[in-house]
């Protein structure tokens, strides 16, 4: 990796994004601002996953059931405690992801590879039923709504969130937990987990409780993934039982494949990518661009057949994804 | 009382009969993964459009048992297709990418089915219109036959594994393929026609399953999850398993509805998954592992 070789390099690349994604909220148009506010907090949960993908190689398809509980736990929070709280909410949020993660983790750890895709798949499911039929605690299909609460310091300071202000806190948190991910990847504890994804029998043999491992992992991965969820629904004001679907999931494995797994920065750029991709597919898809070149027939296709052709092209020809791509190409 | 009992007799019909369309769902998953190691996320996808070959077919030729023929190998021979082009460009890597192609195939398909079909869910008639008399309740004849049909389905490919050259091929690949290789069996056709089978099996059960509950674009998921289920509890790779696991979650969620919305009822079958991964994760109808 670049970044163990060169610690200047590193510092000084991560020094420049954060200027540039400090300043994009002050200069970007309303639309755009939003959109990369967005883009960091999907990359949150793509990073999260990226733990297990990347690094335990452990391939989770339910990662919605950590994101969705982490907003149901924030609408919790603010709908319930008075004056509402942004740190109680962010405390609720991560109760109630860890506490799914658990019984996840638990579970879904006695199994290894396709099994565990499976599991956590199923599990998440669990959840989404669970969370749509009990319509007395959470809204059922309508979901929950609520207002934001005050970005607030008791005694210290305290302000409105302004889109802005969001974006800046969000930029905190996320970078934040990338450079915890990152030291988490690079600890004693992060190199068991790697080694378990190049060889288990042997990790295991050497005398490590491979299971122990994995459980904690799959629970720090669905922390930050509850993390996610939180600063998603202070962003949007609502819970949803969409997002607890099986379709987040997928779409956060999407942002590994394509960003690169085993990178952390990667599912970010995947998620940037595959979401810039969409509006732009969803914006060629509407008859104002299609009827005056003849494809009036593709007329309100999704946007996501043709992101799909991509994820398999990607798949098949260019596994390391775009960011292990651009270093092959730089070392080159 | 007599009530009840009659009420518990209906539901453990239903259960086999959806047992039946699950066991011809989660077996074309099984057989695909234990011959050839892929995990196909994209069945749940062919039997939808399956389903909407049949809606098609119906339309074009009236006949219901000539569409559910005509969907079967029409969806087989794109199986085939979509195996060689996406599965068998991966042969030899991770099967873990396998899941990931065919994950995405099933994004292009549903989103497509959706473009192509509309949201609205489309109905196919029933070709036995038939009922009879059950604690003064009047069943479906179609039920019943749908439930032997998947039966004689399932039996018909089981007979083909255990006789005639291509059954010997498969399981010689299975076994080993390189071995197979060598002794002069078309591994590669071998694998693409098995695919191409557990393609044609899923489009079957959909238009089977057609008149239950109407066609749409996200019926997909629906069964491919019941099937996972179905496929982890009966064991990866196990034929009988599957069968068996089927019926029996099939059942449990019958029963369960009974008291609990069908929506609900699901959470039965993830209650089993979870005692079943606790107690035999190897599943539950397979000889114990070594």
């Amino acid at each position: 990796m670049i970044s163990r070789r060169h610690p200047v390099i590193f510092w000084s690349v991560f020094t420049v994004a954060m200027a540039l994604l400090v300043v994009a909220p002050l200069v970007l148009p309303e639309f755009w601002r939003r959109f990369v506010t967005e883009v960091l907090i999907w990359g949150l949960l793509a990073m999260s996953s990226d733990l297990l993908i990347g690094y335990t190689g452990m391939i989770s398809f339910g990662h919605s059931a950590f994101f969705g509980l982490g907003m149901y736990g924030a609408a919790a929070a603010l709908l319930t405690t008075r004056p509402a709280n942004l740190w109680v909410a962010l405390l609720y949020g991560l109760v109630a992801a860890a506490g799914v993660a658990a019984f996840v983790a638990y579970f879904s750890t006695r199994l290894r590879d396709i099994y565990f895709a499976i599991t956590t798949l199923i599990f998440s499911q669990i959840f989404y039923v669970i969370i749509f039929t009990s319509t007395k605690w959470t809204g059922g299909e309508n979901g929950l709504n609520f207002d934001q609460p005050a970005l607030a310091v008791p005694g210290l300071f305290s302000i409105e969130f302004t889109p802005e202000v969001l974006h800046w806190f969000v930029l905190a948190v996320v970078a934040g937990s990338y450079l915890l991910l990152r030291r988490i990847t690079q600890s004693p504890f992060g190199m068991v987990l790697q080694s378990i994804r190049e060889n288990e029998a042997r990790t295991r043999a050497i005398g490590y409780p491979v299971e122990r491992y994995k459980i904690v992992a799959v629970m720090l991965s669905g922390l930050f993934a509850g993390l996610a969820g939180v600063l998603y629904a202070i962003q949007n004001q609502f819970a949803a039982p969409d997002f607890v679907f099986f379709v987040v999931s997928g779409q956060t494995v999407i942002y590994n494949v394509i960003g690169g797994v085993g990178t952390l920065v990667g599912p970010i750029v995947g998620a940037a990518f595959f979401l810039l991709l969409s509006e732009a597919f969803s914006r060629l898809f509407t008859a104002t661009y299609l009827d005056p070149i003849g494809l009036h027939g593709l007329v309100g296709m999704s946007y996501l057949v043709p992101l799909g052709v991509i994820f398999i092209l990607m798949v098949i020809f260019m596994p390391q994804g775009l960011l292990g791509f651009a270093k092959r190409w730089l070392n080159r | 009382m007599e009530e009840l009992l009659g009420q518990i007799l209906i539901q453990t019909i239903n259960g086999v009969v959806t047992g039946m369309i699950l066991a011809l769902v989660a077996s074309g998953l099984t057989l695909i993964f234990g011959i050839m190691d892929v995990v196909n996320f994209a069945h749940g996808e062919l039997l939808m459009l399956g389903a909407y070959m049949g809606v098609v077919m119906l339309a074009l030729t009236g006949s219901f048992w000539l569409a559910l023929v005509a969907a079967t190998l029409l969806i087989a021979i794109f199986g085939a297709l979509m195996y060689v082009v996406t599965l068998r460009p991966l042969i030899g890597r991770d099967p873990l990418t396998t899941i990931l192609a065919t994950f995405g195939m099933s994004l292009v398909l549903q989103n497509y089915a959706l473009w192509q079909f509309g949201a609205v869910s489309r109905k196919i008639n029933e070709p036995i219109v038939g009922h009879f008399n059950l604690f003064h309740l009047d069943y479906p004849w179609y039920r019943v036959a749908v439930a032997f049909l998947s039966a004689g389905i399932i039996g018909g490919f089981w007979l083909f594994l255990k006789r005639g050259t291509w059954g010997i091929w498969i399981r010689a690949t299975t076994q080993d393929r390189v071995m197979a290789q060598a002794m002069g069996i078309p591994v590669p056709w071998v694998l693409t026609g098995v695919f191409a089978i557990g393609a044609g099996m899923a489009a079957a059960s959909g238009v089977l399953f057609g008149p239950f509950g109407g066609v749409d674009s996200t019926m997909g998921l629906n069964w491919i999850l019941r099937a996972f289920i179905v496929v982890v509890v009966g064991g990866m790779g196990s034929l009988a398993g599957s069968v068996l696991a089927a019926i029996m979650i099939s059942l449990l969620e019958a029963y369960a509805s009974l008291w609990v919305s069908p929506s609900q009822a699901i959470i039965v079958s993830f209650v089993v998954l979870i005692l079943t991964l606790l107690w035999r994760p190897t599943g539950l109808f397979v000889a114990t592992p070594k």
